[in-house]
């Protein structure tokens, strides 16, 4: 088996103010790997794809743990040198497409400042990348669509946009944060085939993090699943479904709705898996504060 | 010029209208030594308290009359337009660059810098501002430049807090976030990515404040306190035309009129340029 292409190794994040909000967390992504993350909201997903691309939010500190890409531990460059080596090798497609894209700014120049930033392409050249990076995500008449400002696309266009400049500086790895959320299902369909198609063809690692679960038995070659900040089940997808080892995995599948069973077939998780839940959390912290003191 | 129409219909006059007295106004402050009909120092008491060309006892050659030493109102409506003009350009321009970058800087990085800028701002809000630039201006000594930076130094707050104001909302957008995993530094997605979208707001509150500085500069020229008496300006005339306002109005009611109108045009082409150029609202 190849080296993996993003390892996180025992992450642990937490609050300046104490809280934890990643409990050691590992996960790989391989070459052409794709990865979901799945878990319910709050359980720390979004928060592991800021500290892959190293924009945690201020108030939050990495306490344990390292991320590295392509073979490089990211903590040990320098500020200035880790921010251009991480913008090579990855990028980033956000929740919302409504507020990822800079309103002030055409499509056009959305997309060519990224190649211009990570490439160093000139102007023409990467004015005509984006031109077949438009096309090659269906746009239509993408020399009218270059010249538009995000709030003229709908949705759905701006997604497109996204995977676009996502894909442009042909990146090993791209982490896609609920992508579809937003959107609504005709749509979603069409933009999961999409980012499918892309991943296929360019042959990146994409870690998709995702509460949906048919997404990722869709998508998905392996998943980990993330309760609370703490990683409780990773698997193959393969396996996950047929043989869910944890009871939250399998609590997560009876939420799913399914065409193929009957509305009342849902089950909430039970109030004694919650508290299982809680318990094994507690006692992970237990473990965390025990731990020998730093150095 | 079909697009010239389809813009005039989206906007309105508004833009044409206020910008087209401005051109006017800025065009008297640069030539004023060259088109006033008179000197607007020389004085004739002989010709004392003319009134405007249409009323009778009137003199030709002086249009708006005189005052009551004697001196062109025309001639001295014109040449007062440049003190208005410097101090506009001048304050609004240092208001804003100050203003704004701590205001960027505030809004963007938050925590400590947010904190301490906040606090500056609060307590130079409680200073009440006429009183503030009065006592500016008296110790720095009466002058154009001691007006500008009074102005600068009292009205960089409104800036300050709407810029703060606006940057926060547009941090909280995911295209910052994009921008931050592209690899650029927290400067750098600032004034690349920030500003642009916050620009708008900022040029709307410049037009104001321009105005904002007109009506100060003849506020302290109203009490003496702006440039020397030989120049002519609007709050200089007003004040001189108070005392004989119930013998020649027309030394009043001019220069209110001159300064009524560049204020009102300065906050309209603000408001205008916004509507016509900003992407979002277009």
């Amino acid at each position: 088996m190849t080296a993996p292409y993003l390892t996180i190794a025992s992450l642990s994040v937490a609050l300046k103010q104490g809280g934890r909000l990643l409990r050691s967390v590992s996960l790989t992504v391989h070459p052409g790997e794709v990865h979901a993350l799945v878990g319910e909201s709050g359980a720390g997903k979004s928060m592991i794809a800021r500290a892959v691309f190293g924009i945690l939010p201020r108030a939050v500190d990495v306490v344990e743990g390292h991320v590295m890409l392509a073979g490089q531990d990211l903590a040990r460059l320098p500020e200035g040198a880790r921010r251009l080596y991480i913008g090579k090798r990855a990028a980033f497609i956000p929740q919302d497409p409504l507020t990822a894209l800079n309103p002030a700014k055409r499509i056009e120049q959305q997309i060519c400042d990224r190649l211009i930033h990570i490439l160093g392409m000139k102007k023409a050249e990467a004015r005509a990348r984006a031109l077949a990076l438009l096309a090659e995500v269906k746009i239509a008449e993408p020399e009218r669509v270059m010249r538009l400002y995000p709030h003229e696309l709908s949705g759905g266009m701006r997604q497109r946009v996204l995977i676009a400049s996502a894909f442009s500086a042909e990146p090993r790895l791209i982490v896609a944060d609920e992508p579809t959320t937003a959107l609504d299902v005709t749509v979603q369909k069409q933009i999961l085939g999409l980012i499918a198609d892309m991943q296929a063809r360019h042959g990146t690692g994409l870690l998709f993090i995702t509460h949906n679960l048919g997404v990722v038995a869709k998508l998905c070659q392996s998943a980990t699943v993330l309760y609370a900040g703490k990683v409780v089940e990773q698997a193959p997808v393969t396996e996950l479904f047929a043989r869910p080892e944890h009871a939250y995995t399998r609590a997560l599948m009876a939420a799913t709705p399914r065409y193929d069973r009957p509305e009342d077939s849902l089950k909430p998780a039970s109030p004694e898996l919650i508290a299982e839940l809680a318990r094994e959390v507690a006692l992970t912290d237990a473990a965390w504060a025990r731990r020998p003191a730093h150095g | 010029m079909a697009e010239a129409r389809a813009i005039m219909v989206r906007t309105g006059p508004r833009l044409w209208l206020s910008g087209s007295w401005l051109i006017l106004m800025a065009l008297a402050a640069i030539f004023a030594p060259v088109i006033v009909p008179h000197d607007p120092l020389a004085q004739d008491l002989m010709l004392g308290k003319l009134p405007p060309a249409w009323i009778s006892g009137s003199e030709p050659g002086y249009l708006l009359g005189t005052d009551s030493l004697g001196r062109d109102v025309l001639s001295r409506l014109i040449s007062a337009a440049r003190p208005a003009f410097i101090v506009a350009i001048g304050a609004g321009l240092a208001a804003c660059l100050l203003g704004s970058a701590l205001g960027l800087l505030s809004g963007f990085f938050g925590g400590w810098t947010d904190r301490v800028i906040s606090r500056i701002v609060d307590i130079w809000m409680a200073f009440p501002p006429v009183l503030l630039s009065i006592l500016l201006v008296a110790f720095f000594n009466p002058s154009l430049t001691s007006v500008i930076l009074a102005i600068a130094i009292i009205d960089w707050t409104r800036f300050c807090r709407v810029v703060r104001a606006e940057t926060m909302q547009q941090r909280r957008m995911d295209y910052v976030e994009s921008a931050r995993a592209m690899g650029l530094s927290r400067m750098a997605t600032l004034l690349k990515e920030v500003l642009p979208n916050v620009l708008p707001a900022i040029t709307v509150l410049l037009s104001l404040e321009m105005g904002i500085a007109v009506i100060v500069e003849a506020i302290l020229s109203y009490v003496n306190l702006s440039v020397s008496t030989d120049q002519a300006t609007w709050g200089s005339m007003i004040a001189e035309g108070r005392g004989i306002i119930y013998q020649a109005w027309w030394v009043l009611l001019f220069p209110m009129i001159a300064l009524f109108l560049t204020v009102l045009a300065f906050s309209q082409f603000g408001e205008g340029l916004k509507e016509r150029f900003d992407p979002v609202l277009r």
